[in-house]
């Protein structure tokens, strides 16, 4: 009990960034709690009652004072704000090309998942120095997906999906807590992260008995929903092909254009009608909510993901249009 | 800023000169009291705006993220029974406006008939309010109770749109129904030719709630009704 | 004399002998009637003030057993089922029914009509529904303690509270539900009474600081309940008839709930800080025998404090999901807010300069605000920093924060407000040394409770946590510790408050020789208040004539 600590590890590539931006608040704030309770201490002293019948003399206000003081503390707080919104910014932005990790909050754990198709409960195995962007959601309620080492958190909401990313910096185990009240078990929504040389994590995915990628997964799914029988990849079928889609820009029918990411994709399974692709007007596409779960979702989205090649060009096209074929044809892509 | 000129004396114990009948005595004077009152309905009012505000800011946000059902779930209200509960609303804030001007002018007679007819027109719209959502019962349009919409990607769209119909519609339904039961006061009142030229505060009070349920009804109107109106018949 | 008369200079009544008169408000007429369907302003004082002690001491309850169960980091002392419905039913009580009505409906209710020089408030009859509904709300929230509680926390998030959430969440509601239609009816006629009531000679800038205050409060109150009324009704829609406004499955969203209560709670922290600001103006003159130095400048910061205070809701939502660029938006204002803040600890501080400080159990309580006060609005800018509130969102860093706002800082001086008016509401002095011990005790137990809060937060523990990492157990029990000189802290003035009502001396109308209408009148004063509408001619807090401009 008493070897306890007073200062949060820091772990990855923005906790310095956010203990810099910390500790100029602790310096500024300890300046101005000095400066009133020295002044307020002295005034007491100082101008202590002597004479019961002693009025004080009157006092002029003097506006140039009440500007200064009021303008300055002012300038301050945009210097904190400017700071702190860089490295919001900076928190919420995630890099390209990072590696992607998910997690599915329920009541009370966290299901991590590894694009390799690791799973993990309540904990969360990365290697250290890379970007690890983590796409979220929850099967019930809101939950809080928070990491003190890293000095991040993030919420994940039903129906929606949100990202975090971090760079771990330093090998070791830190905290995972669930940080949204969540009912009962809220304080045992916890676990770690363990934060592994590169080496030891390829040998960790190595040893861990892992089943199918979630790519794999999401391409049984794909084909058991029934998803391949229209979403064919040459463009024949009645809806639009989904190849080399992701990421990349979608016509819709009511002229606007999307940018196929994640939550594009979770809606366009679950809601078919939302934002339908340009010449599919009369598209027939069910809805699948209730049929798969908020797992089984991020794996048809990561099997999706596979079906892009990392330089595609946008390849969405009204089937009027005879699309030209690819110049690589290939299969599924795995 | 203003303030009344007054007396310094004008209320020791003992005061004896005459108030219109209503007077409060917290008030220096009539005058002071109506003032009070007027205001303190309109801050009253503007409070019941920031609650209808809620519901208003939750509709256009949830419009604006699903057109299609809104507009479909809005195509299966009807139409010109909700133009006939607009119209019957407006003539209400007429005969309460008149009731107003009665009692400003001392015609207790009318005071009292333009009150009843302002409650009769007021229980018209309420009855048809009740065919209406009669209706909703009969064609599974309740949600959480028996939804159901044929076309399945407007569902959730049109279901969205009948909590906020529901929601709404009952929220006004239910300050109708507190305006009916002070109109039930007021025409107890009246009766007793408690208004008259010198004390009609309330009266007036009484009117500015009554109009201000009328307009929160003239935005539900097209926001509710009309707003698939366009897709016609049989959509 | 009429309206055009020559303005004298107005002089106070010569002295009183520190007697009690003989008749006032609390001996008037007797019998539980006529305190029940009483609407003298000052007896709805006394009513408003039994019941929100009353909630003050459920709230401290459950607050005791939360401190006690996080002595030891497991969950060992109590399920963690009655652990979440305790500090859920400590926020409730708390928030709704002690806190949000607590100046303004004692300190508030009993000196409004007064500094206005006013007989009573504009509507005396709905000053009594008001106490009728705080009552009908107190009632839910008993009955929802009886039924066992509810763990949904004070905030009520769905989907967890509409749809998960065991407990009787609809009675909790109701019962916030008529708190908040309380509050609105108090604030409804602070505003009509300040607007029109205000005695002949007494200008917007001639009325005190409490006053300015109690008006912005009162936009607040109007203008902010109504939302989370409304927002409370639909959780419970949405709750009891499965009208989905917040399901995905329908295209709702559960974070338009969020947007829709914050819009509300966070213009209720000010509810909840602007009388207690009002409140430090009227003691830092009264025991500085001097005006308040920038006075214009002091009353405009609590109008601005209440119109900014609309515009900030959104910093709650920084890692909700909330766009980036929302969050910056929100950042900045929330900035904003505080400078007005601080432009009234400046202020008094100037005030205090060449002053004449006495050290009474209020001025105690003053001090201490301004200590506490500063520490809980300095940490507020970490949180209103994106950068930080992304690591301190939902940890014990907001805890402390906001207990060192609204029980270090609101409480600190309402109690310094109690011991200032207490002679005038009862007419009975109190045992001064007592009110500077508990005072002192208060500010080191706050402290010690408090303090190690932000330590605790910044290093990663998450609030509502019935259990923790063996790690964070120090700062835990240096916490419940300090829980407990709090508590003794405010037994205290329970005890010599009461005390005094039986045993205390006579106050006389003006104990600490302050300047002000309701020190002007008998203490306890009479029913009508004033025997003549007084005429004011002076300046605020004129102790030293002329000053000023």
């Amino acid at each position: 009990m008493w070897n306890f600590p007073l200062f949060p590890d820091a772990a990855s590539s923005m906790a310095g960034q956010v203990d810099a931006l910390y500790f100029f608040l602790v310096a500024v704030s300890l300046f101005f709690t000095v400066l009133i309770f020295a002044g307020c201490g002295y005034f007491a002293i100082k101008f202590k009652r002597v004479d019961e019948n002693f009025i004080p003399a009157g006092q002029k206000d003097n506006m140039v004072l009440e500007v200064v003081w009021s303008v300055i503390p002012f300038f301050i707080t945009l210097v904190m704000f400017a700071w702190g919104a860089v490295i919001f910014f900076r928190v919420y932005t995630p890099p390209e090309g990072a590696m992607e990790m998910y997690a599915v909050g329920k009541q009370w754990m966290w299901k991590t998942q590894h694009p390799e198709g690791h799973r993990e409960i309540n904990e969360l195995h990365v290697p250290v120095g890379r970007d690890i962007k983590m796409t979220m959601t929850t099967e019930d309620v809101i939950h809080s997906f928070f990491i003190p080492a890293f000095r991040v958190k993030k919420d994940v909401v039903p129906g929606k999906y949100t990202t975090m990313w971090f760079k771990p910096t330093k090998v070791g185990k830190y905290h995972l807590f669930c940080a949204e009240y969540c009912g009962n078990q809220h304080s045992g929504m916890i676990g770690s992260v363990h934060v592994m040389e590169p080496a030891d994590y390829e040998a960790w995915l190595a040893g861990v008995n892992r089943g199918e990628t979630m790519a794999q997964a999401g391409e049984r799914l794909f084909t058991r929903l029934g998803c391949a029988s229209c979403h064919q990849e040459d463009n024949k079928g009645r809806c639009p092909t989904l190849k080399d889609i992701y990421n990349k820009p979608v016509p819709l029918q009511n002229g606007q254009r999307v940018i196929a990411d994640e939550s594009y994709l979770r809606e366009s399974i679950l809601k078919p009608q939302a934002k339908i692709v340009a010449g599919y007007q009369n598209q027939e596409m069910p809805t699948f909510q209730g049929q798969v779960s908020e797992d089984g979702l991020l794996q048809i989205v990561a099997y999706i993901k596979t079906l892009t090649k990392p330089d595609a060009v946008a390849a969405v096209a009204a089937p009027a249009a005879a699309a030209p074929k690819p110049a690589t044809k290939g299969g599924n892509k795995k | 800023m203003a303030t009344h000129a007054t007396t310094p004396n004008a209320h020791s114990d003992d005061h004896h000169h005459a108030h219109p009948p209503g007077f409060a005595h917290q008030f220096e004077d009539i005058g002071q009291q109506l003032d009070s009152t007027t205001l303190g309905m309109w801050v009253f009012l503007a409070q019941e705006i920031m609650f209808f505000g809620g519901l208003f800011c939750g509709y256009s946000i949830y419009r604006s993220l699903m057109p299609a059902g809104f507009e479909a779930a809005s195509n299966h209200l009807n139409v010109p029974l909700g133009f006939a509960n607009t119209v019957v609303l407006i003539a209400s804030s007429l005969t309460m406006a008149l009731a107003v001007r009665a009692a400003m002018l001392g015609d207790n007679k009318w005071v009292l008939r333009w009150l009843v007819g302002t409650l009769i027109l007021g229980c018209m719209f309420l009855g048809v309010k009740i065919i209406e959502y009669s209706d909703k019962f009969e064609h599974h349009l309740v949600p959480g109770y028996n939804f159901q919409w044929a076309n399945a990607a407007e569902a959730p769209g049109a279901q969205m749109f009948y909590v906020f119909y529901f929601t709404m519609t009952g929220m006004h339904a239910l300050h109708m129904v507190i305006g009916a039961g002070l109109l039930l006061y007021f025409i107890y009142k009246a009766s007793k030719n408690t208004y008259h030229p010198q004390y009609f505060g309330p009266i007036e009070n009484m009117g500015l709630y009554w109009h201000f349920v009328d307009i929160v009804w003239i935005f539900l109107f097209p926001l509710l009704y009309l707003l698939g109106y366009h897709l016609g018949k049989g959509h | 004399m009429s309206a055009t008369a020559i303005p004298r200079v107005h002089t106070p009544p010569p002295p009183d002998p520190p007697v009690r008169p003989a008749k006032h408000y609390i001996n008037a007429t007797s019998g539980l009637a006529s305190w029940l369907l009483t609407v003298d302003h000052k007896r709805i004082t006394i009513l408003y003030l039994i019941s929100i002690t009353i909630f003050f001491a459920i709230g401290g309850f459950f607050a005791m057993l939360v401190r006690l169960e996080l002595i030891t980091p497991q969950g060992d002392l109590m399920t963690a089922e009655t652990y979440n419905r305790s500090f859920s039913m400590h926020g409730i009580a708390m928030v709704f029914f002690f806190l949000i009505p607590s100046i303004p409906a004692t300190l508030g209710n009993f000196l409004v009509p007064i500094m206005c020089g006013a007989r009573d408030l504009a509507f005396p009859k709905i000053n009594l529904l008001s106490w009728y509904c705080f009552i009908v709300g107190a009632v839910f929230a008993l009955a929802t303690a009886f039924m066992g509680g509810v763990d949904t926390g004070w905030t009520f998030y769905t989907p967890y509270s509409s749809t998960y959430a065991n407990g009787a969440v609809l009675t909790a509601i109701l019962g916030a539900f008529f708190a908040g239609f309380s509050s609105i009816l108090t604030g409804l006629n602070f505003i009509v009474t300040i607007h029109k009531m205000r005695a002949p000679g007494l200008t917007w800038f001639r009325m005190p600081l409490f006053l300015w205050a109690m008006y912005a409060t009162s936009i607040i109150q109007i203008l902010g309940t109504p939302v989370v009324a409304i927002t409370l009704i639909l959780v419970g829609l949405e709750r009891g008839l499965g009208f989905g406004f917040f399901d995905p499955k329908l295209g709702g969203d559960p974070i338009l709930m969020q947007h829709l209560f914050w819009f509300y709670s966070h213009p209720a922290v000010y509810v909840m800080i602007l009388p207690p600001l009002g409140v430090m103006s009227e003691l830092t003159a009264a025991f500085c025998r001097r005006r308040v130095y920038g006075y214009h400048f002091v009353a405009l910061s609590s109008v601005a404090i209440a119109v900014i205070s609309f515009i900030v809701w959104g910093h709650h939502l920084f890692t909700s999901g909330q766009s980036v660029y929302a969050g910056m938006v929100f950042s900045v204002l929330t900035f904003l807010v505080g400078i007005p803040s601080a432009i009234k600890v400046f202020n008094w501080m100037a005030t205090m300069f060449k002053a004449s400080i006495s050290f009474e159990a209020p001025m105690i309580y003053a001090f201490g605000f301004i200590g506490l006060f500063t520490i809980g609005g300095v940490t507020g800018l970490f949180l209103a920093t994106l950068g930080l509130d992304i690591h301190m969102h939902d940890t014990y860093f907001v805890v402390a924060h906001f207990h060192y706002i609204m029980v270090g800082s609101a409480i600190f001086s309402y109690m310094g407000g109690l011991h200032y008016w207490w002679p005038k509401i009862t007419g009975k002095l109190y045992n001064d040394t007592l009110g500077c011990i508990s005072a002192v005790l208060i500010f080191l137990g706050f402290n010690a409770t408090f303090f190690p809060q932000f330590i605790l937060g910044y290093m990663g523990m998450p609030r509502r946590y019935h259990a923790y990492p063996a790690e964070f157990q120090f700062l835990n029990i240096c916490s419940s510790l300090g829980a407990t000189l709090l508590a003794v802290g405010y037994v205290l003035p329970a005890i010599y408050f009461t005390w005094s009502l039986f045993k205390g001396k006579d106050a006389g109308p003006n104990p600490f020789k302050a300047k002000g209408l309701e020190w002007e009148i008998p203490s306890p004063p009479p029913t009508e208040n004033f025997t003549k509408v007084p005429v004011v001619n002076s300046e605020p807090y004129d102790y030293a004539p002329g000053a000023g401009h």
